[in-house]
């Protein structure tokens, strides 16, 4: 087991590596020149060459990859072209939107599917299970930016019961900060949550028909007790590999959904970032979004252990 | 297995309805539309479904029904492109990565991780942004991310039919790695593919409509079901119907490819039948 999360630990390290040098090489054959942009049309050719100088722009590739590398792993991920503020700074901020907001959806994705995928596999082929199948098949090809549409316009526009869109900041009091979330979040866990119990469901089903269940259920343990004690523990695996997935998912989703309405989070900073050529923001954020996703992975394959016994003893 | 015993498949035979009228539909916009979808007419703007505009009109009074059978043409282009992308490269990669196994198959492998360690949909974004918005870059944006898919299919695949016996077989009578791959590994693993081939089709459809609704997809005047919603969105609190009628396109569109995907799994693989 050790020498698998070893592994697993070298090649999340390697896989960051190389993004960051993919993430790099991208951004350097972007057409434009960061020191025109911060100084505007008007400036002198001096003055931009000068500023190229300063911000290192004239060093060697390897060099500028190798500090821009550097500083960002003890968390120095420069200054913003367009904001003028350090690029960590942008993010602390930004991250108290985003953050909450996948935490909120992933929740809710989980609070919904996993009971419904419970009720699914007990009910296997009968009407109520095909019914509930259905509206997940439903859930899954709902573009999550509809379904936020929909939203605002029943609860927002119709019902007046949240606002459409916008963030006050948690200062306020988490109140009307969870409230701006709620759409936000359920737009995002919707669709998820629709894929998360066909999984749920799918992998019940493959594990009710072992032969420790049998056993279980012959030892007269009750149906629901088999369900919930036997048979949901030894699904998490495939359920845990998705919820990994999806986490993914969540934190690319809230670009779109982040712009849906309006709200000041990481997605939306990606967004503006990217459109007003402010590469250095744009890599801070895809860096910090791969490593995110990476460690998450890493995290699953931990759980995988703390799930299935079988998986700690050495192989 | 005969297509009228595939129809009873209730999934396949709902998945292929939908999916048949959304490509005629798609064809039929080529002939004709109730209106011309770009002819504005500002007199008529924000129409309520009627008999006249039979799904409303937009804020320049163009026709929504007429914009949504047009805009069916992009999305099916931008997702069947990508797909053909993703197989086309990926499957060759992944048959190569099964049948030579050693470096090649780690190199591969490792590269899988790497795209997969990258949202889709955010470097789709960057990709467009970078690039310039349209619909060429969003195709290549979405191709990319089909490749890895395939090559990892048609590898988990290839690798289980390479120990069986016909594989030894065809091996010692003389045949090379490639000619077995091609003529013996890829029609065995046919219908996996094809199963995945309408999942990234409705992904893609999906991808697209998200580009679009960023204005990174097609571009104007070409409608496309993502820009629409983006337009409609400022309008929700009077004209709701701009938002829900593209949005119920790609719904009905997505869901048919997914109805379609189950049930060609179910009727491919028996076996998979008896264990649901």
């Amino acid at each position: 087991m050790l020498s698998y999360l070893l592994k697993r630990l070298a090649i999340g390290l390697v896989t960051l590596f190389v993004a960051s040098l993919v993430v790099f090489a991208v951004l350097e054959v972007v057409p434009g020149d960061p020191a025109r942009l911060m100084l505007g049309m008007g400036a002198s050719e001096d003055a931009i060459a000068a500023l190229r100088d300063q911000m290192g722009l004239n060093q060697p590739l390897a060099l500028r990859y190798l500090s821009w590398a550097g500083h960002m792993l003890i968390g120095d991920f420069g200054r913003s072209y367009t904001y003028g503020v350090p690029v960590r700074e942008l993010i602390a901020e930004r991250i108290a939107v985003s953050l909450p907001l996948a935490v909120m959806a992933l929740l809710l994705s989980m609070a919904v599917a996993i009971p419904v995928g419970l009720f699914s596999a007990a009910r296997r082929g009968r009407a109520s299970d095909m019914a509930v199948m259905g509206v997940t098949q439903l859930g899954v090809a709902i573009p999550n930016f509809w379904f936020a549409l929909l939203l605002v316009y029943v609860f927002a526009v119709t019902l007046r019961l949240v606002p459409a869109g916008g963030f006050p900041g948690w200062s306020a009091g988490p109140g009307p900060a969870f409230q701006a979330l709620i759409l936000p979040a359920l737009a995002l866990a919707l669709p998820q949550a629709a894929i998360l119990a066909r999984v749920t469901r799918s992998a019940l089903i493959e594990t009710l028909s072992e032969d420790y269940i049998r056993t279980a259920r012959a030892k007269g343990l009750t149906r629901s007790a088999v369900l919930y004690r036997h048979a949901l523990r030894n699904a998490m695996i495939p359920v845990l590999t998705i919820l990994g997935l999806q986490f993914a998912f969540l934190l690319a989703g809230t670009i779109i959904i982040e712009n849906v309405f309006y709200l000041p989070g990481l997605g939306r900073l990606v967004f503006q970032a990217i459109t007003q050529r402010d590469l250095i923001v744009v890599e801070g954020l895809v860096m910090l979004l791969v490593a995110t996703i990476i460690l998450v992975n890493l995290v699953v394959d931990l759980l995988y252990a703390a799930v299935d016994p079988r998986l700690r003893s050495p192989r | 297995m005969t297509i009228g015993q595939a129809l009873r498949n209730p999934s396949f035979a709902a998945g292929l309805a939908i999916t048949l009228a959304v490509a005629a539909t798609a064809l039929l916009s080529f002939a004709w539309t109730p209106y011309d979808a770009s002819a504005m007419d500002i007199a008529a703007k924000l129409q309520a479904p009627s008999a006249v505009h039979w799904l409303g009109t937009d804020h320049f009074g163009r026709d929504i029904l007429s914009m949504i059978m047009v805009g069916s043409r992009n999305s099916i282009a931008v997702a069947l492109v990508a797909v053909g992308i993703g197989a086309g490269l990926g499957i060759p990669l992944g048959l190569a990565a099964a049948a030579r196994g050693g470096w090649l198959d780690e190199t591969l492998m490792r590269l899988n991780d790497l795209v997969f360690a990258f949202p889709a949909l955010l470097s789709a974004i960057m990709i467009t942004a970078i690039f310039g918005p349209g619909v060429f870059n969003a195709i290549v944006a979405i191709g990319i991310f089909n490749i890895p898919v395939f090559a990892r299919v048609a590898r988990g695949a290839a690798l289980s039919l390479l120990r069986r016996e016909f594989i030894l077989a065809a091996r010692a009578a003389g045949k090379s790695r490639s000619r077995i791959a091609v003529e013996h590994v890829l029609p065995n693993i046919a219908n996996l593919l094809i199963v995945q081939a309408t999942i990234q089709f409705s992904l893609g459809i999906l991808a697209e409509a998200g580009l679009s609704y960023l204005g990174l997809g097609s571009q104007p005047p070409m409608p496309s079901w993502g820009r629409m919603l983006f337009e409609a969105q400022t309008m929700i609190g009077f004209a709701p119907h701009m938002a829900l009628f593209p949005g119920l396109a790609i719904v009905v569109t997505v869901l048919g490819l997914n109805l379609l995907g189950d049930g060609l799994r179910d009727v491919l693989d028996p076996r998979l039948q008896e264990q649901r």
